[in-house]
């Protein structure tokens, strides 16, 4: 099996968001930054799904900074056996389509079986790389799957939606998109660091696509007006009531 | 006047909310709106399309295909020469619209909260960091593809369309939804209902949220919520975490028992209409961006809440 699993630099959760001072981006010069969220349980269902195959490779696929190879490194530490980078330090300027078209372009040279994907960047939110880059390709896509086999080409996954739980089949190629629940990701152990310095990491230039969408301003949500304690205790709630009822009228 | 397409759920024989307020936020915006529905009962719930000129039903197989339907859609798209196409930010809609959006070569917008008008094309305003912050982007592509954020525009009162055309879903479908497990209870999602109870770690342990559950029964449209800790203690599923690696909410009401307030679970909720919180440490950021505040015990506040909800609503 070849086996892709696409990974984004985002900032960590923790960051807080400020402004820049023209008003067109978000200050980043006090963002830590980490592998996604959603795409640390997609390298993880990478790696188990070559170890259920009993063979097979892993490649870590990004659009990120060269800065980023320190993320990267982490992701061949928890079993990719090698990875590219499309090296853009201004990989968060580019829109949805941008970046699904520069991953095209690249999954085009290597085929793969399958592309695992976090179910969004915890950064922009879009939730559209995947399905995006699943369509350019003409493959089908399944997101946010909490379940899945995979055998002889053709793989059944779990998704939960609004009104339950769907089973999709699906023959490969294919991408998924990986929810919370799909796997537990695991911690990279000492010998999995060590090996990972040693794994191929190749940086290329990513195909130059321009972005249709602009940053016209980017602001912090309206602050919200000052609230109050209404009371301590279970004796408070009278007031509560009263305020939901008559104040904010939502009761 | 330019023409929206708006992929419209539907359930029970009528349109979900929903997508009542995606083609509320199509019309406030000056669009002319199609309505376009799949799936069995889809010309039966299309009159209940409110504010759409036309409704188009898409036919063909009995099991759903995104990847089909995606090209159906965009098919519609073609045809009606329409200029946008919206869906609700549901799962649905956030499936559907990054693969119209690839078909039509222009890049998508998801969990959008405002169109601004901007010469032949428009502005949107959608957040980052899950909320942290809203950017405001301009869209040079042809045709706007976006989903709405549920709860924040306003379904249209007034008719649906009185008849609903037919297109066919005739695409090879690649993947195919074989069987669907519905949901135990008809349980509302915690981005769909109007108000929503949310526990945390305050409530110690997971049988507790008991209270949080009679708490929400007893507003009836109300949905249970959670914060990131108690989903990773595997106290609540993840379909119910509110946060930044969880869902974004806007209710009308928030009531937050127990839960602190880190930052990814505030970008998560600080839209909400009224936020009320119930916590026993009077310093917790949760009260920070709550309209209104009890410290105290949960167990004690909660119940008698609960009981003072039921005679209001008793009342009404």
């Amino acid at each position: 099996m070849n086996i892709v699993a696409c990974v984004k630099r985002v900032p960590s959760t923790e960051a807080v968001a400020k402004p820049t001072a023209d008003g067109k981006g978000l200050d980043a010069s006090e963002f830590q930054y980490m592998i996604s969220f959603y795409d640390k349980i997609a390298v993880e269902q990478a790696v188990q799904t070559k170890e259920a195959a009993g063979s097979g490779e892993v490649t870590v696929l990004t659009l990120g900074p060269a800065a980023g190879t320190k993320e990267i490194r982490e992701c061949l530490a928890k079993g990719g056996d090698k990875a590219v980078v499309l090296t853009d330090d201004d990989w968060q300027s580019r829109d949805a389509r941008s970046t699904a078209k520069a991953l095209v372009a690249q999954l085009s040279t290597m085929s793969a079986d399958v592309v695992f994907m976090g179910r969004v960047a915890t950064d922009r939110d879009n939730a559209a790389v995947g399905p995006m880059v699943a369509t350019y390709l003409g493959w089908p896509c399944v997101t946010d799957v909490i379940g899945l086999e995979i055998a002889d080409g053709k793989g059944c996954a779990k998704v939960e939606t609004d009104a339950g739980i769907e089973t999709v089949e699906f023959q490969l190629p294919a991408v998924i998109t990986c929810q919370k629940g799909l796997n537990e990701p695991r911690t990279a152990g000492l010998k999995g660091i060590m090996a990972a310095k040693k794994k191929p990491l190749e940086e290329l230039s990513p195909e130059a696509v321009e972005n249709q969408s602009d940053v016209v301003e980017v602001a912090l949500p309206a602050a919200r007006k000052e609230g109050r304690i209404v009371g301590e205790g279970a004796d408070a709630v009278p007031a509560l009531i009263d305020a939901l009822q008559n104040e904010a009228q939502v009761l | 006047m330019s023409k929206v397409i708006v992929y419209c759920e539907h359930t029970g024989g009528t349109v979900r909310r929903a997508s009542l307020e995606a083609i509320g936020a199509a019309t406030s915006a000056g669009a002319e709106v199609v309505a376009i529905l799949w799936g069995e009962g889809a010309a039966g719930a299309a009159a209940s399309a409110a504010g759409a000129a036309k409704a188009i039903c898409l036919t063909g197989d009995a099991a759903f295909s995104a990847d089909a339907v995606a090209t159906a859609v965009t098919e519609v798209i073609q045809s009606e020469g329409a200029k946008g196409f919206l869906a609700a930010a549901t799962y649905r809609g956030k499936d559907l619209c990054p693969r119209v959006a690839a078909h039509l070569d222009v890049s998508p917008f998801a969990d959008c909260i405002e169109f601004i008008g901007a010469g032949e094309s428009f502005q949107v305003k959608r957040p980052w960091l899950a909320g942290k912050a809203l950017a405001t982007l301009g869209t040079t592509g042809g045709v706007l593809c976006a989903t709405t954020r549920l709860n924040v525009f306003e379904p249209v009162d007034g008719p649906g369309p009185s008849e609903c055309a037919e297109h066919a879903v005739s695409a090879p479908a690649k993947a195919t939804v074989t069987s669907t497990e519905a949901k135990a209870d008809a349980k509302l999602d915690v981005n769909e209902a109007s108000v929503v109870v949310s526990g945390g770690r305050g409530l110690q342990e997971a049988a507790n949220f008991k209270l949080v559950e009679d708490l929400a029964a007893a507003f009836g449209n109300a949905a249970v919520g959670a914060s990131r800790a108690v989903v990773d203690l595997d106290w609540r599923p993840h379909g119910e975490q509110v946060g930044q690696t969880g869902k974004t909410v806007a209710p009308q009401l928030y009531v937050a028992v127990g839960i602190s307030g880190a930052i990814q679970h505030l970008a998560g909720m600080r839209t909400s209409g009224v936020i009320v919180a119930i916590n026993k440490d009077a310093e917790a950021p949760i009260f920070k961006v709550a309209d209104y505040g009890i410290v105290g015990d949960a167990f004690e506040i909660v119940p008698a809440l609960t009981e003072a909800v039921k005679a209001v609503k008793a009342q009404s």
